[in-house]
């Protein structure tokens, strides 16, 4: 995607009236993260590295795809890596607390893995944490 | 950030290249005399008697990776680096005005600064410490300007002090340090200090916090020329009849304590950031490009490592061509060594086809997460922060998730210029990095007009780099916790059999190019004594 000359346009009127705010909604203050949605909690983190529909990317080395990726399946797998971190991908334990991991973990299954079932808990979390 | 004395360095060059090494170190360094023009200090007389004409592969053309292949190459031996971008560097890189950069992701953004103007997106500072980097600068002749770590006319922001308005570090530093000397010369004056101190050397404290806190006669914070020397003037002073200088007001010690900006003051106190910087003249970059021209077609460029195989006899390493969406394409093809310098971030590595490594190593190349990590360029119009606010240089902080503003240490009152209007660590790289680049420079253009209003007015166009997103890194740097350190570092650190790993990585200066100088050096002095005993 190049730097749209709309969507700088819009950043100037924004800024220009006033009435843009450092993205309150976006940005976390401090070291934790404040995001308490799955949905917005994926958009500030996961998509990062695993993309904004989960599909992975490929460079040098690989973030694999979450998109309908069967590792999904297993919740305690999947919450673990967020808790503390595999190989490169950095442990979230520390700036996320287990509501938030359990409603990433819920929200990477349901909409990315295409996968039924209850939510996973806060409590399962607390039990992956080391 | 760990840093290391000199005292420390000399030792360890010593420890790894033996005597005469280290006295090539200590000449380097203007600590002995001797030392040949030309040769590098950690090896100065130190790779001799290399096997000429045997093989070498060194993977990454990183600063790690061209001063392990340079050294080598010194040695006799012949070397061969494979690179997957097109260009040497690594994370040591420069975006000017025409340089187009895709994300991975598959975001492409297109640099639009003025010539001249550039973005650092990696490393941009160098210590004075930093022997290795600097001596390579010397020798191979990159010119060198400061690079302004402290501004005292630079601003401390935060959005919960002072109503938002940014304030001069000068004045925050000025009344913190004198409100908090006007304190403690009251408990002295109160006798409360009686106990650890005899009255000479309370005489003498008073006499300290005087001077230091600009206080006056009677060790108060007042309105006046003192303090005005410190933390600037309502009124500058001027020439005629209308040019007495007006004094500022300092504010109390509660307002400094509760804005919190404080917490700013001792940036430029810390070792690896006091004065004097340096930055390579036009751009980081500078220094990998010089490296790399000391190893004419000894580098292939985009080519992607997908296995590593050693056995008793050498190192194979199977790499493809990189195609234009910066995935592997073509033919594998197979190139063979006597030995490998792998200067690979280990964010890489760790997913590669390693065979024949040690289950030690392979588990601590597994073991360092990466950091996240954004930088923002923006270009401007106009100088403004020189023009209107006197801010030449120097670096800005606020708590605003762009963390600084970072201002350009050269072309001063050129027409235009850029910013780094971005430097994000922690929760905020990870925000900044989900983003496409066209929201990234909106917001940072949202967040630093709090503290420039001008920025709407007189922006032209941004261009950021979040290191996750980088399609040779996958990260920012190495992020060693002491815990992991101490479980794997040495083995990290150690040739295996016939690869040995290099980059700041490797080192105690993580993110720092010096550790990939020092790094590389240990590297091939262990790959050195190798050849020669085998």
């Amino acid at each position: 995607m190049k730097l749209s000359l709309p969507t700088l346009a819009l950043a100037l009127a924004l800024a220009a009236s006033g009435a843009a705010h450092a993205g309150d909604d976006v940005f976390s203050q401090g070291f934790r993260f404040q995001q308490r949605d799955g949905a917005a909690l994926y958009g500030a983190i996961c998509a990062g590295c695993h993309m904004p529909r989960g599909q992975g990317a490929q460079g040098a080395g690989t973030y694999p795809a979450l998109a309908g990726n069967p590792k999904l399946v297993a919740a305690g797998y999947v919450g673990n890596l967020v808790v503390n971190g595999r190989r490169a991908m950095p442990a979230f334990g520390g700036q996320l607390d287990d509501e938030q991991i359990a409603a990433v973990v819920t929200y990477v299954r349901r909409e990315l893995g295409h996968i039924e079932g209850d939510p996973v808990r806060a409590a399962d979390i607390a039990a992956l944490r080391r | 950030m760990n840093t290391t004395t000199r005292r420390q360095f000399l030792r360890s060059v010593g420890r790894v290249a033996g005597p005469t090494a280290m006295y090539g170190a200590m000449a380097q360094l203007g600590l002995a005399h001797a030392g040949t023009p030309g040769k590098t200090f950690a090896l100065d007389g130190g790779l001799k008697g290399a096997h000429r004409g045997e093989r070498v592969l060194v993977l990454g053309a990183g600063v790690a990776g061209l001063v392990s292949a340079l050294e080598l190459q010194r040695a006799g031996y012949q070397v061969e680096i494979l690179e997957y971008n097109q260009r040497p560097g690594g994370r040591s890189w420069t975006l000017r005005g025409g340089d187009r950069y895709t994300e991975l992701g598959g975001a492409t953004q297109e640099c639009r600064f003025d010539k001249g103007q550039y973005l650092n997106p990696g490393p941009w500072r160098i210590p004075y410490h930093h022997h290795g980097v600097l001596s390579y600068c010397k020798q191979l002749g990159v010119p060198l300007q400061p690079f302004v770590q402290v501004n005292h006319n630079a601003y401390l922001h935060s959005q919960r002090a002072f109503g938002g308005k940014p304030q001069r570090m000068r004045e925050i530093a000025a009344d913190f340090n004198g409100s908090i000397d006007e304190l403690l010369a009251k408990v002295v004056q109160q006798h409360q200090l009686d106990q650890p101190l005899d009255n000479d050397d309370q005489a003498r404290l008073l006499d300290a916090l005087r001077e230091m806190g600009a206080l006056d006669r009677e060790y108060r914070l007042r309105a006046g020329p003192q303090v005005s020397e410190r933390r600037g003037y309502v009124r500058d002073a001027g020439g005629g009849a209308d040019g007495r200088p007006q004094d500022s007001q300092p504010m109390g010690l509660s307002d400094v304590l509760r804005s919190g900006l404080w917490r700013q003051l001792s940036n430029g106190m810390n070792y690896e950031f006091q004065m004097p910087l340096f930055q390579p003249v036009g751009g980081m970059d500078a220094i990998p490009r010089a490296l790399a021209r000391q190893l004419p077609g000894r580098i292939r460029y985009g080519r992607r490592v997908a296995a590593i195989a050693q056995d008793e006899h050498g190192v194979t390493v199977s790499h493809q061509a990189v195609g234009p969406d910066g995935r592997a394409s073509g033919p594998m093809q197979q190139s063979k060594a006597a030995w490998c310098v792998c200067a690979l971030p280990l964010s890489v590595l760790g997913q590669l086809d390693l065979g024949g490594f040690s289950a030690a190593v392979q588990e601590a190349i597994e073991a360092v997460p990466y950091a996240a990590s954004v930088k923002i360029g923006l270009q401007f119009k106009r100088r403004f922060w020189e023009e209107d606010e006197a801010i030449y240089g120097g670096i800005s902080y606020t708590d605003l998730p762009i963390q600084l503003i970072g201002y350009p240490n050269y072309d001063f009152q050129a027409r235009g210029g850029v910013l780094l209007g971005a430097y994000s660590w922690g929760p905020n790289a990870f925000e900044y990095s989900a983003m496409a680049p066209a929201d990234r420079v909106r917001h940072a253009l949202a967040q630093g007009a709090k503290i420039h209003p001008q920025y709407p007015a007189e922006f032209l166009s941004g261009v950021s780099v979040a290191w996750h997103r980088s399609p040779f890194t996958l990260g920012c740097f190495a992020l060693w916790d002491e815990p992991t350190r101490a479980r794997h570092y040495d083995t990290l650190c150690t040739m295996d059999r016939r690869i040995v790993l290099a980059g700041e990585h490797a080192s105690y200066l993580p993110a720092w190019q010096e550790g990939a100088v020092l790094s590389a050096h240990n590297a091939i002095e262990q790959l050195h004594r190798r050849a020669l005993a085998a």
